[in-house]
């Protein structure tokens, strides 16, 4: 990273941190949106960017670590801010199950990506029909203002830790590049037969991506469950929620360090568009079909996210100043 | 346990496992030639659904003879998807293939969301209306209906790869592309029709099905689960496969709904699941990927 990168995220940084000042209510709630989804995308980017392993059952982690902390301070007591590291702990154990089934044998690609689909299934049909997690009416949190149970009255709290979680995750992600395990993790997506003719643990490495990034999402599904007060499995465990996670970094850049919180510097205000004028009768769904419109024409004209594109003109600028 | 209850669950499993077969047929051929996951399968069989339900509502026409629209329909969507999606990725790597098709899904499911809105739907056939008595137990016979046909249509499908000429291009550009390039098979026209009559299979599925289970636009989603179960079960790419895992998967359903309770029953396929990645990753039919 260059002085000059430095210095612009320092920048952007201390801008984020001023922000509130000048935001209404509702701003502050846009940001929150932007900031959560950067920091699940982020925690995907590990696994499915950096890794090529993707996961299209990211929800499953999110709806562990939303119903382990709710469920954990329901029913002893046990405040979020500890609740969310069990949160996490288990949704890393999901991924490890998740993982060891699906990267066994050599099993490539494609089992690993229905494997996912079928345990957030899994994990929602079970939730639905469990009546201690509150089956299909789902959980409520009732609200008590107690930072101690992470709630908070003013929602510039929220903000600052929901940047606090993906500045957490971006950093992680930016030890995790200049690591053994990210270059383990390059060389396995970029090729994982000559990865592992190199004598690269190829499972291993796999395992210990997963393991992180359920983790990181688990965290982030303790994060839902205090923010939004209520838990319904078919949103916390529902594909939607997944492609959420996984559109942001695809349109922004997967495998880059930045690529997730641009993709939700871009869509997370548009979904939020969405959600106001879209929800009219006649015009549910029509922003899962922009969104999907949107996948296809990343997928087509855009392979390589925004970021990259961003990355080559910013560089070329530079070098016309120089 | 009551032997009659039993043996009731086990008929109509094996009844709608037709069904759980040509949907699991229709994936397997997809991935055996392409080896493209069709991540839309149960979105188009969701079309498929409602393009019988119009065809019976405002057309009169029963499910057992609008199979053929309804397949033919989703047969041209296919041919669409591959010509005018997938083939544009070229040798991308295959996770694109799968977010293209995610695209897709959503696109399809949502469409059909706006269309015909949220509340489920039932065709109702006339079939429905009949049943036939073995003793204490009973047939459906719209569920003996779309068995027959599904079965019929697998045969046909069969039939067609070993027989035909497109089929044996087929079947070579699964086993070796490259090689059935050189030897000059149009890969292009194989690969649309692949995904055309795997589309198409889905797509009759999905109509034989609408007179039994009442539907919404949100059932592809675990349409689509389904068949990744069944085809990973029986392994992937084959056609024997997908068939057998159809009625295994379907028959486990239908049993786990009398021995445990009905909302578990996707949860007994998910078990079968487990089991087979544990024990028999390939699939019960696979060869080694």
């Amino acid at each position: 990273m260059t002085r000059g990168a430095l210095w612009l995220g320092a920048v952007a940084v201390a801008a984020l941190l001023a922000l509130p000042a000048v935001l209404n209510s509702y701003g502050v709630t846009v940001f929150i949106f932007i900031f959560f989804y950067g920091y699940l995308g982020q925690a995907w980017n590990i696994l499915g960017g950096y890794g090529g392993q993707l996961s299209a059952g990211h929800a499953a982690f999110v709806g562990v670590g939303a119903y382990t902390t709710t469920l954990l301070s329901m029913h002893w007591g046990l405040s979020p801010w500890i609740g969310m590291l069990v949160a996490g702990v288990l949704a890393a154990g999901l991924g490890a199950i998740i993982g060891s089934l699906g990267f066994r044998f050599g099993l490539r690609g494609f089992y690993f990506v229905l494997l996912t689909v079928a345990f957030a299934e899994v994990c929602r049909i079970v939730t639905l029909n469990t009546d201690a997690m509150g089956g299909a009416l789902g959980l409520y949190i009732t609200f008590t203002g107690n930072p101690w149970h992470l709630q908070f009255q003013d929602s510039r709290a929220y903000y600052y830790l929901a940047l606090a979680l993906m500045l957490l995750a971006t950093g992680v992600v930016a030890v995790l590049e200049r690591s053994r395990l990210g270059a383990y993790l390059l060389a396995i997506r970029e090729d994982e037969d000559a990865a592992e003719a190199l004598g690269v643990d190829t499972f291993r490495y796999k395992l210990c991506a997963i393991v992180l990034s359920a983790f990181l999402t688990g965290l982030g599904g303790a994060f839902y469950a205090n923010y939004l007060f209520s838990l319904q499995p078919n949103a916390v465990f529902g594909i939607p929620l997944s492609v959420d996670i996984i559109i942001r970094p695809v349109v922004g850049g997967a495998g880059t360090l930045l690529g997730p919180l641009l993709g939700s510097l871009i869509l997370s205000p548009l979904a939020e568009v969405a959600r106001i004028y879209f929800t009219r009768p006649g015009w549910t769904g029509l922003h899962l079909v922009v969104y999907g419109l949107l996948l296809i024409s990343v997928v087509l004209f855009l392979p390589q996210g925004a970021y990259p594109h961003l990355r080559s003109a910013w560089t070329r600028r530079h070098a016309n100043d120089a | 346990m009551d032997v009659t209850l039993v043996a009731q669950g086990l008929v109509s499993g094996v009844l709608f496992g037709g069904v759980y077969s040509l949907m699991a047929v229709g994936l397997t051929l997809i991935f055996g030639v392409m080896r493209v996951i069709n991540f839309a399968h149960g979105d188009m069989m969701v079309w498929g659904m409602y393009l019988a339900w119009l065809l019976a509502t405002r057309l009169g026409i029963e499910p057992v003879l609008g199979f053929t629209i309804c397949a033919g329909a989703l047969f041209l969507l296919g041919v669409a998807v591959q010509r005018n999606l997938v083939d544009r990725l070229g040798d991308a790597p295959h996770e694109m293939q799968i977010l293209l098709l995610l695209g897709v899904a959503l696109v399809l499911e949502n469409l059909a969301l706006m269309v015909f809105g949220p509340d489920p739907q039932r065709v109702r056939s006339r079939l429905a209306l009949w049943t036939l008595w073995i003793g204490p137990v009973f047939v459906d016979m719209a569920r003996l209906v779309a068995f027959v046909v599904a079965l019929a249509l697998t045969c046909a499908l069969w039939v067609f790869l070993q027989r035909t000429d497109l089929g044996r291009a087929m079947r070579a550009t699964a086993d070796n592309p490259y090689g059935a390039l050189v030897v000059g098979t149009d890969v292009r026209r194989v690969y649309a029709a692949a995904f055309g009559i795997g589309a198409a299979c889905v797509g009759a599925a999905g109509a034989l099905v609408s007179p039994i289970l009442p539907f919404s636009p949100s059932v592809g989603l675990s349409a689509s689960v389904a068949s990744f179960n069944i085809v990973i079960i029986g392994g992937m790419g084959s056609l024997p496969g997908a068939f057998a895992g159809g009625l295994l998967v379907s028959v486990a359903e239908s049993l786990g709904a009398v021995f445990l309770s009905p909302s578990m029953k996707e949860l007994v396929s998910f078990g079968l699941l487990i089991v087979i990645l544990l024990f028999r990753p390939t699939g019960l039919f696979g060869r080694r990927a």
